[in-house]
């Protein structure tokens, strides 16, 4: 089988097993899984920006919480879901470009220090401007949106939607991946003087490539709202933009699968490793060391390096 | 008057320790390209382990500080330096950063189910109270703090400068391959800086702890301080990192009292964000040459 069908299969493995997976699951689980799926479009995002375009940034949280908050403050004052997720995806695209466009003009990792930044400062901002944002007290009773009459309060049929628009993001990202603009994404990351000789504006694509994965992240924290139906600044802070981080680099960066095992790592197996108590996150933080030495591509890297094995063993 | 000298002095003492943390992190960036997100944790783990040494040990604090300036040495010195950095070296930049913020999850972990997840008391040095010089009166234990990072910071300025392993670090700093066909001992001396960043770390701990007491995550906080002071300063330049150590605590100590204690700790994000606009080279550093 060559590399593009395993691609193709694997991606029809993981739809498979979303779409069935919450069927025996209580309520805790489905919870579990649809915030996989919003995370996985935030690190999707994120992929696209540091995969693709070769930049790192530490923000994502700070866009997924700038999402969720226009989500949050737009539905409860009576403003319709279905337009609060795209003005919330647009608004992330907007800033993005803002912050993006200044630390760009200079290389290197400025984008990480400039993003590092602006995450702690959107996190005192909501915590601080109670007149907006509720402070510590946080937005509560967030309703859930319902599509053409049919709610979808339930705890199910609100997975769906995460699940719908996971696949809506992946297609779109398949799509930009295989585009022209794409390709100049790749481009510039392997190699900026010879893209550059060619005519790709670098500023212009790593900018866009920077402000769309921060849109993704606006997307998926405006879905996240009506998810746990409450929400306070907690959440939003640089811890959860290096767990973004951790899932794009574990699952494997520049990969389309990659996002989605970083994020089921992320948010699943702290759940399944809850036997060991106190020790998983030291089990985890180990484990990706140890990934991080053996095999610095992730875990997508590793599994292409045992199936160019199997293959080559008669 | 006097309470602009007394939130100066302790503005300046808060940023001697910020200080020591962000040269050392300036140190393992220059010679290894080491963004070292577990810095904090660098600075956290040390007050842990004097806290051991002398809860199981019962030993002073002196004896605390050298045993754990030892254990610091070999466990953030050499074995981090061994077991990451090293097998890394040829994997780039992010690869790398993903592995120190892992390294960081991991101390704070461990110290959280090893020893404790509530605040430990933790003994100051200096006596308290306060010393008057004329009309003013400042906090003996800022004086202090200050006499110590002083002597350090110095001492170590006069290592790399006028010793001759110093002036050898400098070179694998500047260029590790003139370096190395010079002569000097590149690994060596990479391991050197790797030593140094630890007993600046512990040396930090020692003088920082008893304000903030210890607690498993204090490195969240100040590993981000020592980032922002390092590339405020200029991130290419070790008085780039002590001066914006400075910068930072007197910052911080007076927008506290003047400006607003909510925002206080955005002002420093904010001189961060302003500083990589105008001058991404840092306020003390030289301009590195644009790749394109």
């Amino acid at each position: 089988m060559n590399a593009q069908g395993f691609k193709r299969l694997a991606l029809a493995a993981i739809l498979a097993v979303a779409i069935l997976a919450p069927l025996g699951l209580k309520n805790y689980g489905v919870y579990l899984l649809s915030l996989w799926a919003l995370y996985a479009i935030a690190a999707q995002g994120l992929n696209l920006t540091l995969g693709y375009a070769g930049q790192i940034s530490l923000a994502q949280a700070a866009f997924f919480g700038i999402g969720a908050y226009i989500s949050a403050l737009a539905t409860t004052a009576g403003m319709s879901f279905w337009l609060a997720l795209p003005l919330a995806g647009l608004a992330c695209f907007i800033i993005g470009a803002l912050i993006g466009f200044p630390a760009l003009r200079v290389q290197h990792h400025y984008l990480a220090f400039v993003t590092l930044g602006f995450n702690v400062l959107v996190f005192l901002v909501l915590r601080n401007e109670e007149w907006l944002t509720g402070g510590t007290y946080g937005v509560a009773n967030i309703p859930r949106p319902a599509l053409f009459g049919l709610s979808l309060g339930g705890p199910l049929a609100f997975y769906y939607l995460c699940l719908a628009l996971l696949v809506l993001m992946t297609a779109m990202f398949w799509h930009i991946v295989r585009s022209p603009w794409g390709r100049a994404f790749a481009a510039l990351r392997d190699n900026p003087e010879r893209a550059a000789s060619l005519g790709i504006s670098i500023v212009t694509y790593t900018l866009l490539a920077f402000a769309i994965g921060s849109a993704a992240a606006g997307i998926a924290g405006a879905a996240f709202a009506p998810l746990v139906e409450y929400i306070d600044p907690t959440p939003f802070t640089l811890s959860l933009s290096l767990a973004f981080l951790l899932m794009v680099v574990v699952g494997g960066q520049g990969t389309l699968t990659g996002p989605f095992i970083g994020a089921a790592l992320v948010t699943l197996l702290p759940e399944w490793l809850r036997w060991t108590e106190g020790y998983y996150l030291m089990v985890y933080a180990l484990a990706v060391m140890v990934l991080m030495v053996v095999c610095p591509s992730g875990l997508t890297g590793l599994f292409d390096m045992a199936r160019r094995r199997w293959e080559r063993s008669p | 008057m006097s309470d602009i000298v007394q939130l100066f002095v302790s503005g300046i003492s808060t940023g001697a320790i910020y200080a020591l943390a962000a040269m050392g992190f300036t140190l393992l960036w220059q010679t290894t390209g080491t963004i070292n997100f577990a810095q904090g944790e660098f600075v956290m783990l040390p007050a842990f382990i004097m806290l051991a040494a002398m809860n199981l040990l019962d030993v002073g604090l002196l004896s605390a500080f050298v045993i754990s300036l030892v254990v610091s040495m070999v466990l953030l010195g050499a074995a981090f330096k061994r077991a990451l950095v090293d097998p890394m070296a040829h994997h780039g930049v992010l690869p790398l950063i993903i592995a120190t913020i892992a390294l960081g999850i991991f101390m704070k972990e461990a110290v959280k189910t090893f020893y404790s997840a509530e605040a430990q008391p933790f003994a100051a040095f200096a006596p308290e109270g306060a010393m008057r010089i004329g009309p003013v009166s400042v906090s003996i234990e800022n004086i202090a703090v200050l006499a110590v990072a002083v002597v350090a910071i110095l001492a170590l300025q006069l290592f790399l400068q006028r010793t001759f392993a110093g002036r050898c670090m400098q070179a694998v700093a500047q260029n590790r391959e003139s370096a190395r066909i010079l002569g000097v001992p590149v690994e060596r001396m990479v391991l050197y800086t790797f030593l140094i960043n630890a007993a600046l770390a512990t040396l930090a701990a020692l003088l920082v702890t008893p304000t903030y007491l210890a607690k498993f995550d204090n490195g969240e906080s100040l590993g981000l301080i020592a980032f922002i002071a390092a590339i405020v300063g200029g991130f290419n330049q070790m008085r780039g990192a002590l001066a914006g150590g400075l910068l930072i605590g007197l910052i911080d100590n007076f927008t506290a009292v003047y400006i607003s204690t909510q925002y206080r700790h955005a002002i420093p994000l904010i001189l961060l964000i302003v500083v990589i606009l105008f001058r991404p080279q840092g306020l003390f550093g030289r301009a590195e040459e644009r790749r394109l």
